[in-house]
């Protein structure tokens, strides 16, 4: 690796809703690329096994600490969809502007959260 | 005029593009991000459905969770959201990979780890969905 001088680091700069958003979406995407990923294939493979596979998955996914899991992966996708939408947003070239830019990083993680809630109401409330 | 090569056309010092191109710790990317873009707009769809299914379906068990993924428009939104999630899960920790492994050869070793993991486990899924949906409803 060539020895070239390295750019300012995270710890320079003062943080702004804007970067927690950007790394959120590393973190969220990161996180449903091996860990949700990883529960998917044993949902479908749980069931494509039989019922008494399905029993052990649904024994440890239905636990308390499968249930947190769960409730994490869902806010990582509502997160990270969001943010997602927020790049599309970036893409065509809007929201560039500071106050604009700042309000947009805000609904994106106020959207997260309340989506998440809203998705575990409907869950258990039903 | 045709035969002619960029190199004797305009000398060695090439086009402003072909002077960047290759550069960056990706050596490339127009494509990757394209793609990266299309498989999202392919989550947001595939995903809000299997979500929405999901929070409003009225049971958890086997019976329910097989009998809902055997049926066919089911399952080929399930198959079409495994291909779509996997490749932008794919292309989304290459980059993750591409900016904190510098070392070349670790470099080559993870993105290629993670092809296998990738391509695999997306063709384990769409088996596992493949035999549900031809069983029919258990």
């Amino acid at each position: 690796m060539a020895d070239r001088p390295l750019s300012p680091h995270l710890q320079i700069w003062k943080w702004g809703p804007h970067m927690l958003v950007s790394i959120l979406h590393r973190a969220t995407g990161s996180g449903m690329a091996t860990v949700g990923l990883g529960i998917l294939i044993w949902w479908l493979a749980a069931l494509a096994s039989g019922p008494e596979a399905y029993e052990t998955f649904a024994g440890v996914i239905g636990s308390p600490i499968g249930i947190l899991v769960l409730i994490g992966l869902t806010w990582a996708f509502f997160n990270h969809m969001s943010s997602g939408l927020r790049h599309f947003v970036l893409d065509i070239g809007a929201g560039y502007e500071i106050e604009r830019n700042k309000t947009g990083s805000y609904v994106v993680i106020a959207a997260g959260v309340l989506l998440t809630i809203a998705f575990w109401a409907v869950v258990f409330l039903k | 005029m045709g035969k002619e090569t960029t190199l004797e056309r305009y000398g060695s010092k090439t086009t402003a593009i072909g002077r960047v191109r290759g550069l960056g710790s990706a050596h490339g990317g127009a494509h990757h991000w394209l793609v990266q873009r299309l498989t999202a707009i392919g989550n947001l769809v595939l995903m809000t459905f299997l979500v929405v299914s999901m929070a409003l379906l009225p049971a958890y068990d086997y019976a329910a969770m097989a009998g809902w993924v055997s049926q066919p428009l089911v399952a080929t939104a399930l198959a079409l959201l495994v291909i779509s999630v996997f490749w932008h899960a794919r292309l989304g920790l290459q980059v993750v990979i591409e900016d904190y492994v510098h070392t070349s050869g670790n470099k080559f070793a993870a993105l290629a780890a993670l092809n296998f993991v990738a391509i695999g486990g997306g063709v384990f899924a769409l088996v596992c969905i493949a035999r549900l949906a031809f069983a029919g409803a258990a």
